[in-house]
């Protein structure tokens, strides 16, 4: 464990920006879950259990999880034991460090969209009803036509009331072509149709905007199974994203979620969705410990410019904004 | 054989009558944090489990242990029948007027449902409550909301109304209403934007419509598969306006639900409706009382709680004690507990539920025909010969009859004879002991231990 994450959190300045956009996206509330570190640690007189049951109370309130935070504290209980650690004060640096290489796992973690070199690369958006897939893919759409690609959308959500519509308006607005049939197609269809369309206009994204369904509707899922299958017979492979868009207000169904989804079709990352409320998506953290399944997209607002990449030092930053900004402007004076 | 299980489940009856009385704070210690786990993973909220579990704590110390359960089963009911008590009782209907227009607004976060719950909830009154009902597409900010809503408004044949979105919602909610009265509508549907609760200005035109529209309900609706910021939502939405109800969405999912509890204890707010289901008909009215359980999870040890409630006649359980204990246990009354244990369902099933059977030595071979067999050899006693089991210990012939009757072997027939003659001599052995001798016995320690720790001459206990 070194310190030396924690103090790189502090001193890269060029970050300043777009953490300040976390934190106000995160800390919207002075009454979110993380933001009661800094008192809970200056509160304590020394490290004890007491202290340890503040934390695990914070890592709770984030949707952590039980499973993930009971690992984090005892990771921190012995690193705190091993480190002589007396002075509450000192755990800021292992707490972040700890949450760091949870996340981490010891590799290096690559989110970036893996681009087709030659040729079409084709992103799938699966999740639950309501998380914002049709909102992402919209501003995603929008970052890589900003990026010069060429950008199509596929309209296949042909169930919900009014989401071919929706998708047609983000369309227009980002301006790229929106491939659809009429509400109640078969959505298999509408990905054979784009990918064909995508190849012959020499599109290089094509962005797959799917029905929500619960991940206990078998039927629902296999429906999803047949659209993976479709890509990968007109595209040779898989799509080379998939992703889950996760609501960051999801508690512990978040997990069940992205299990089962991935038992259907491999998910690549997660897009983490609503960030700019009070909730934290801890649950996402559950998800990378326990699936491996690293976040790829964070929604930190309305416009269409609010989608990020994900960036754990950022992340842990908006958990524990209030813990950085008594040490100076974003602790770029450490 | 199924019978030596018999006389273990005696042993733990025994237990049970002479051993823990009530719950005790080690009892109530180890299953709350058990309740806590569960009751975390289901996404209440932690402030919640702590203040409730803290407070079911206090109410379960001292309980008296239902006949049937362990000490543990019953802090899990006391858990249970709390959680119900805290979700309320019973379903709670809408507060609409019986004449004029009444307003129903559906608010939320993005992509709670409140569209599809608005339609939804068109039907159901249009329906049931035979209400002339108008929807009212008051979200003007979400791409395609207001097609969504008229998509669905045309399914249901529900008209709608609405200016597009260039139009503030304070004024399409004012035109909505005199279009109403014109219209003869007595039920106006609103449905909002979803927005962020901390967002002011939204909030702001919330705040708004809530006063234009007199709203008679306002409905929030949440995720059902919402974690712990469910209580923030809940908490702003109901500070900002008065929110008279909550719609649970998505519950046909896996989700465990918490929120609800969460909701329900922060706000008092009652939840009123479910969403279950993709469908324009699949929305519920909401009962309270079965999602306690739902949130609680432990399922297994609740429906055992329920059978030993509904089945067990307690008198009846008493007077077959007392029987056994005065050594008069004939074959009616092994009949009367067979039926007994019958009613509660597979006997395999429901001796894996019952407290301390687990770890019965002979569980794997207990058969639920065992129990048929026995019951067809006791049937073809007449009855005299059940109310007397000596007439069949002493005739050879009698137990010749029996077996033929009943389609068993004489051999089966003999083991029946003596395991009842046992099991007589044993409880009448039973009676005349000390009552902490039998619930160390119970507990399984094994006797010849129980020897040593009495020490020398102080024991000489024969079973």
């Amino acid at each position: 464990m070194t310190m030396g994450l924690f103090s790189k959190l502090f001193s890269s300045k060029e970050k300043t920006a777009q953490r300040e956009k976390y934190k106000i996206g995160m800390m919207k509330t002075r009454k979110g879950a993380l933001s009661g570190l800094k008192e809970v640690l200056s509160s304590s007189k020394k490290v004890d259990e007491a202290l340890f049951d503040h934390l695990e109370e914070l890592f709770i309130m984030a949707d952590i999880g039980v499973n993930t935070t009971v690992k984090l504290i005892q990771q921190l209980r012995d690193v705190t034991k091993k480190q002589k650690i007396e002075d509450p004060r000192q755990l800021e640096s292992v707490i972040v460090d700890t949450m760091f290489e949870t996340y981490l796992k010891g590799q290096t973690v690559n989110t970036n969209i893996r681009f087709e070199k030659n040729g079409l690369t084709v992103i799938l958006f699966v999740g639950v009803n309501g998380t914002g897939k049709t909102t992402s893919i919209g501003k995603l759409a929008y970052q890589l036509k900003q990026s010069g690609k060429q950008v199509m959308l596929a309209a296949a959500d042909t169930f919900r009331a009014g989401a071919i519509d929706q998708l047609k308006v983000w369309g227009s607005r980002v301006g790229c072509e929106v491939i659809s049939k009429e509400a109640g197609s078969d959505p298999s269809s509408v990905v054979f149709d784009a990918i064909r369309k995508a190849k012959s206009q020499s599109v290089d994204v094509l962005l797959v905007d799917t029905a929500g369904r619960l991940q206990n509707k078998v039927n629902l899922m296999k429906e999803l199974d047949k659209i993976q299958r479709t890509i990968a017979k007109e595209l040779g492979k898989n799509a080379q994203e998939t992703y889950l868009v996760v609501d960051a207000t999801t508690g512990q169904n978040g997990l069940s979620q992205a299990k089962i989804f991935s038992e259907v079709t491999p998910i690549t990352g997660i897009v983490l969705t609503k960030l700019d409320g009070t909730a934290k998506g801890g649950i996402v953290l559950a998800i990378r410990d326990e699936l491996s399944i690293p976040i790829s997209f964070v929604g930190l607002g309305e416009k269409l410019t609010d989608l990020d990449y994900f960036d754990i030092e950022d992340y842990i930053y908006g958990l524990f904004a209030d813990l950085f900004e008594g040490e100076g402007s974003h602790g770029s004076n450490r | 054989m199924a019978f030596e299980n018999l006389t273990g489940r005696f042993q733990m009856a025994l237990r049970r009558l002479t051993g823990k009385a009530r719950l005790n704070e080690n009892d109530i210690d180890e299953m709350m944090r058990e309740i806590r786990l569960s009751l975390l993973e289901a996404d209440v909220n932690y402030k919640v489990v702590k203040e409730f579990t803290d407070e079911v704590k206090e109410l379960a110390f001292g309980e008296a242990i239902l006949k049937g359960l362990n000490p543990g089963q019953q802090v899990v009911k006391i858990v249970n029948d709390e959680l119900t008590k805290l979700m309320g009782s019973q379903a709670e209907p809408l507060k609409l007027k019986t004449s004029g227009i009444s307003v129903i607004m559906m608010v939320g976060l993005q992509g709670a449902g409140k569209t599809t719950t608005a339609g939804k909830l068109g039907a159901y009154l249009q329906k049931t409550l035979e209400k002339k009902v108008m929807l009212v597409a008051a979200d003007i900010y979400r791409p395609a909301a207001i097609d969504q809503l008229k998509t669905v408004g045309k399914q249901l044949e529900i008209p709608v109304y609405e200016e597009g979105d260039k139009v503030n919602p304070r004024t399409i909610v004012k035109n909505a209403l005199k279009f109403a009265k014109d219209g003869g509508f007595d039920t106006v549907i609103v449905d909002t934007a979803g927005r962020l609760h901390i967002n002011e200005t939204l909030m702001d035109e919330l705040i708004d419509i809530e006063k234009i529209t007199q709203a008679d309900e306002v409905l929030l609706t949440v995720d059902a598969m919402t974690g712990q910021d469910a209580v923030n939502v809940a908490s702003a939405f109901h500070e900002a306006l008065s929110v008279t109800g909550c719609i649970l969405t998505k519950l046909d999912g896996d989700t465990r639900g918490g929120a609800a509890l969460s909701i329900r204890k922060v706000t008092g707010v009652p939840i009123k409706f479910a969403g279950t289901g993709e469908k324009l008909h699949e929305l519920e009215v909401f009962h309270p009382e079965r999602m306690a359980s739902r949130i609680l999870g432990m399922g297994d040890v609740l429906s055992l709680i329920e059978k030993v409630e509904e089945e067990i006649d307690e008198d009846e359980a008493m007077s077959m004690m007392e029987k056994m204990m005065s050594g008069k246990f004939n074959y009616n009354d092994l009949l009367k507990q067979m039926k007994m244990i019958r009613r509660m369902g597979a006997f395999s099933g429901i001796l894996k539920m019952l407290p301390g059977m687990g770890q019965m030595a002979n569980m794997d071979k207990v058969d639920d025909k065992q129990i048929h067999y026995i019951e067809a050899i006791i049937r073809s006693m007449t009855p005299e010969e059940r109310s007397n089991p000596e007439l069949i210990e002493r005739s050879s012939g009698r137990r010749n009859r029996i077996a033929k009757g009943s389609g068993r072997s004489t051999t089966e027939v003999n083991r029946l004879v003596s395991t009842l003659e046992k099991q007589q001599k044993m409880m009448q052995q039973m009676s005349n002991i000390r009552p902490e001798t039998m619930e160390r016995m119970a507990s399984g320690t094994p006797v010849s231990q129980a020897k040593r720790n009495r020490g020398k001459g102080r024991g000489g206990y024969r079973f």
